[in-house]
């Protein structure tokens, strides 16, 4: 199951955007999600889709793969633009039945909210595929330093971020010896009534929380060892730079912000 | 008590078709000899670990079958078919400690049994037997598995698995990261049980002296498939091919070797069988000593 979902996966390659400065990937995925939401007729929606488009292009992974990825998403994009084709009232009325109706207007709505749902998680999808793990949280936390001086504590957010993402893998594959180990010992996860399958889990999560627990404890004490003391003083071990590329990325998101807010008001 | 084990053209890939895929196993033909001890060696990452993990249907194959106990296991295979199969073979993962989770000793060791169907008394007496048998005293059983030491966890983990009273045993790896005595008292108890019962026994380990000593059979693998299998003597005949596939010597052959390395002429012309365990080198030097025979 866990293997056909696309979306915090991260495959490596060598690609234009992969090289992009995470800080540029993640400031432009923000950035786009806002414009959605902006445009407003289909030219602008046009535009929009040709940048993914180029982004995917940049990004040497194959276009199915994308579309693959959005497979599990498809019930819910799916159930969204119904509702939106058939309780939107306006324009001219193609069909009735009691409340329901397909409008001009809805049809037109539903196709909008289609194209927001399919542009957003393909630029979260192209995000997170091109960017490791610890190059986000690198990214997140330097994009938080300024709250800093807020008194957000943005280094012990960002080193929560990397702890937790780097844990991510070791934990599925903790989870899934724990279940062949139970599994091994008669317990069935995929059989039985509702009830039944909320107990097989318990078999798993109890030694899952432990070994948690056991985890976080000897992480401490090796990072204590090693002369952890918090934020302060500390230096950096990968630095973070601007290239060329991202003075491009973010000219090309001006440059569409520009069209689109032309394509909305003129 | 048998249950026959078979693998035919058995090949396994992990997330087929997608590109994450991953091939481990490939072309896996064994045949597990009932009642016998099967030793499976190979360097980490050579699909060990998959392989057992088709011994009680937790994986099925992606190319080929598996015969267990007369039903065919192929890639279609249907799930809810196999569940007893799993009674009949008891597989101890690695750090089994990991699994344990009841409030009580008594009542994870009990779980097991309960899963296929045995009633609540008669699965206690199970557990007390098998706890008694793994060296737990009778009066922890009522603490948390959560208060004892990582050793003692061990062995609770594997009566929970001895409470399957399973034909063929499965360990991966059952002393890694036990002290030495823990380890001797561990696989002796193991061997006991295997001879007792008449057990299949498949022994996944990197520990080449137990292999020596206990094993019947020995399964070396290398990148997903078998590279080698037969009786120990066999397989440690050619120490260079060993070093090649980065395994390492029994300690009894390791010394031989030496030995040999400081003489001006080749030992092993002199001796008629290569020793295994410490028992047969001390005979075989001693037959090569011109000492007076006492």
């Amino acid at each position: 199951m866990s293997d056909k979902i696309l979306m915090g996966r991260y495959i490596q390659l060598e690609s234009v955007i992969h090289q992009l400065d995470p800080r540029t990937k993640l400031m432009a995925t923000f950035y786009f999600i806002l414009i959605v939401f902006l445009a407003d007729n289909l030219l602008a929606y046009g535009v929009l889709l040709g940048l993914i488009l180029l982004a995917v292009f940049l990004s040497d992974i194959p276009i199915g793969f994308f579309l693959n990825g959005l497979k599990p998403m498809f019930w819910i994009i799916f159930f969204t633009v119904i509702f939106q084709v058939l309780f939107t009232q306006g324009g001219t009325v193609y069909f009735q039945l009691g409340p329901m109706m397909i409008t001009s207007l809805g049809l037109m709505n539903g196709l909008y909210i289609f194209l927001r749902l399919f542009l957003i998680i393909m630029m979260s999808t192209i995000l997170t595929l091109t960017t490791a793990p610890l190059e986000l949280t690198d990214g997140i936390e330097h994009l938080m330093r300024p709250l800093t001086k807020l008194g957000f504590p943005s280094h012990e957010v960002a080193l929560m971020l990397s702890i937790a993402l780097r844990y991510v893998p070791t934990l599925l594959d903790e989870a899934q010896t724990i279940m062949n180990a139970q599994r091994a010992r008669g317990v069935e996860f995929d059989e039985g009534s509702i009830m039944d399958r909320m107990k097989a889990i318990i078999p798993i999560l109890v030694p899952l929380f432990i070994s948690a627990f056991n985890r976080a404890e000897e992480l401490a004490t090796a990072m204590e060892a090693r002369g952890y003391q918090g934020a302060e003083g500390r230096t950096k071990y990968r630095q973070l730079a601007y290239g060329k590329n991202d003075l491009f990325a973010l000219t090309l998101l001006g440059i569409v912000t520009v069209l689109i807010l032309f394509l909305r008001f003129y | 008590m048998a249950v026959p084990i078979t693998f035919e053209n058995v090949g396994f890939t992990y997330q087929p078709n997608t590109p994450f895929e991953v091939k481990v196993l490939e072309n896996i033909n064994l045949s597990l000899p009932e009642g016998k001890v099967t030793a499976i060696i190979g360097h980490t990452g050579s699909g060990k670990s998959t392989l057992i993990q088709h011994l009680n249907v937790l994986l099925k194959p992606t190319k080929g079958k598996v015969w267990i106990d007369g039903r065919e296991i192929s890639a279609n295979s249907d799930n809810k078919q196999l569940k007893s199969l799993r009674k009949k073979i008891g597989v101890v993962f690695q750090f089994p400690e990991s699994q344990l989770f009841e409030e009580t000793i008594i009542k994870d060791v009990m779980f097991g049994p309960m899963n296929f169907g045995i009633e609540e008394e008669e699965a206690e007496r199970i557990a007390k037997e098998k706890l008694a048998l793994v060296g737990i005293d009778e009066e922890l059983f009522e603490r948390s598995p959560f208060d004892l030491s990582g050793g003692q966890m061990r062995r609770v983990a594997i009566a929970g698995v001895l409470a399957l009273e399973p034909e063929v045993l499965v360990l991966d790896e059952p002393t890694a990261g036990l002290d030495p005595k823990g380890q001797f008292q561990m696989l002796e108890m193991f061997m006991e049980l295997q001879r007792k019962k008449g057990l299949t026994l498949v022994l996944v380990t990197h520990q080449m002296d137990d292999v020596a000593q206990y094993a019947d059979q020995v399964v070396v693998m290398e990148k997903g498939q078998i590279v080698k299998q037969g009786k120990p003597i066999e397989i440690f005949a050619d120490p260079t091919w060993l070093k090649e596939k980065q395994l390492g010597l029994p300690t009894t052959l390791e010394f031989l070797e030496q030995l040999n390395s400081a003489l001006p002429y080749d030992l092993y012309q002199y001796i008629e069988e290569i020793p295994l365990t410490v028992n047969q080198l001390s005979a075989s030097i001693f037959k090569l000593s011109k000492l007076p025979k006492v």
